[in-house]
């Protein structure tokens, strides 16, 4: 493993015990730092040591003290270094659990509800997934320096009102692992279905997204949403190679090569589908893995098991009512049982008005409209779906759609 | 470390409740003081008068300013708070969630600004 890698995997854990320790996100990433810029000058040689990890936590924590040392108010700080140097260190060789502990800390409170959710995203990304001030801006699409100053006002904000470096008790549990797994989420989603900007920098966050569902499931291996989340994001993102075309165009899942979906991320996705459905407790996430597995699972999109997918958008729509998943549903009627039934539910929709401005409702309706060679209809809708859409590879797709029930004989 | 929690309601809708169920509620804020006492988290609390009877003071060139009524209006208006210690915000706010307005209004949680002591 070369070091690169191996700090990648030794960080999140070694910065969780190093801010327990020194107290601060800012004291604690700098020294993190500077200690791994000394294993690179050292490990190459000497060669990595037994418990890089450790290693890392104990240079660190001594660059923290040097460099409080070196200020000019000694004094001010005498008691503050004789406190780091006494706080313990989870010594070389001991078992993870300390570690692991304080890594579910972070996690926590990079994810805490006091926090803007745009500021929990951005603290975890930068804390958790290690990215670069610039790279996470560059994902939103705001201002490095409007990045920099959300980073600087949620650690201000943890200071000030002290939002505590602790996992929540487990009357809290629950409630607060939603709002972790909804962060997750948000930064796999922001990748995966991102509007605009930079394809490489969507990659990475779809990346970060797997690598955290990846953590959480470790350290919650008995919790149906958290494996359910990891479903979710290896099977959404098993589809990326055949998603696009080569002019960057979006394949609707009816049209996608299958051969080019990754079998192997399906495999894994699928069993942790079914084994977060088996133990109870499915939700929002579950739910949602299960029926991107009965796509999955379909080797031809003639084959998808349609009805048990309405089905699960009906279980998904009476646990969290949303006109999105309402709009998921009707779809799935439509192809599962009879498509005048799935256009009389997308009608409901329109009449109730919510999803005035989201063009994938006129477009759900156009694609009905075009199977019941409604062609009339349907292009009247396209052309409403034409008129919201913001993606442009979603304009073309519409567009193109358009041409086709204008055209056909 | 300290929080006040500031009690934000609509008064005009404190206003149409009917005097029993205001009974009710002054009750409940009764019992909710009488266990923040005895949990050693408060330190104050106060209800206020309503915002009509509220002065607004500003000192602009050595002139004071003096008008009537609150400084911004708002769509709820502060109507009492309980200054409480608490070990962290999550207890400040597991304090906050307690206080009967919280149903019916909002609790701002604000962290007390640590000063040396006076001499």
């Amino acid at each position: 493993m070369d070091l690169d890698t191996l700090y990648r995997e030794e960080r999140p854990r070694a910065l969780a015990t190093l801010i327990r320790l020194l107290g601060d996100f800012d004291v604690a990433e700098e020294a993190l730092q500077e200690a791994f810029a000394a294993a690179l000058e050292q490990w190459p040689a000497g060669g990595v040591p037994r418990n890089p990890r450790a290693w890392l936590v104990s240079a660190a924590r001594y660059k923290a003290i040097d460099r409080l040392r070196r200020e000019k108010n000694l004094a001010a700080k005498q008691a503050e270094i004789a406190y780091l140097s006494e706080t313990a260190v989870p010594a070389p060789g001991l078992a993870e659990e300390p570690f692991t502990d304080d890594l579910m800390r972070l996690i926590f409170t990079c994810c805490h509800p006091a926090l803007a959710l745009e500021a929990q995203v951005a603290l975890t990304l930068k804390t958790l997934c290690g990215l670069s001030v610039d790279e996470i801006a560059r994902a939103f699409l705001v201002p490095p320096a409007t990045m920099a100053q959300r980073l600087v006002r949620a650690k201000a904000k943890i200071r000030g009102a002290r939002i505590p470096y602790e996992v929540p008790g487990s009357d809290r549990l629950a409630e607060r692992l939603d709002g972790v797994l909804r962060v997750v989420y948000l930064v796999f989603n922001e990748g995966y279905a991102a509007t605009s900007g930079d394809a490489l920098v969507r990659r990475d966050l779809c990346r970060e997204g797997m690598r955290l569902a990846r953590l959480l499931r470790g350290l919650f291996p008995d919790a149906s949403e958290v494996a359910g989340l990891l479903a979710l994001i290896l099977l959404h993102d098993s589809r990326r190679a055949a998603r696009l075309d080569e002019r960057g165009d979006l394949v609707t899942l009816e049209d996608q090569d299958r051969s080019q979906w990754d079998p192997g991320q399906i495999a894994e996705g699928q069993a942790l589908a079914e084994a977060a459905l088996r133990r109870g407790g499915a939700g929002f996430y579950a739910l949602q893995a299960a029926i991107a597995a009965l796509h999955a699972q379909a080797a031809r999109a003639g084959e998808t098991d349609w009805p048990q997918i309405a089905a699960l958008y009906a279980l998904l729509l009476r646990l969290h009512p949303s006109p999105v998943v309402a709009l998921n549903h009707a779809a799935a009627v439509a192809m599962g049982e009879r498509l005048d039934r799935g256009l009389r539910l997308i009608e409901r929709l329109e009449a109730d008005g919510e999803l005035q401005s989201y063009h994938l409702l006129p477009a759900a309706k156009a694609d009905i409209l075009r199977r019941l060679g409604r062609r009339a209809e349907a292009a009247a809708a396209y052309e409403r779906a034409l008129q919201l859409v913001t993606h442009d590879a979603e304009r073309r797709y519409l567009e193109r759609r358009l041409r086709e029930v204008r055209s056909a004989p | 470390m300290k929080y006040l929690l500031l009690i934000y309601e609509k008064e005009a809708d404190w206003a149409a409740i009917p005097e029993a169920e205001k009974g009710k509620i002054f009750q409940e804020y009764m019992d909710y003081s009488k266990g923040i006492r005895k949990s050693g988290n408060y330190i104050g609390g106060e209800a206020l008068q309503p915002v009509s009877t509220a002065t607004t003071v500003r000192v602009k060139n050595g002139k004071t300013l003096t008008t009537d009524g609150p400084f911004a209006e708002t769509r709820e208006q502060l109507g009492g708070f309980y200054l409480v210690e608490a070990k962290d915000l999550d207890e400040a706010i597991r304090l906050a969630k307690g206080i009967p307005s919280a149903r019916t209004g909002s609790i701002e949680v604000r962290p007390i600004m640590p000063t040396p002591p006076v001499e």
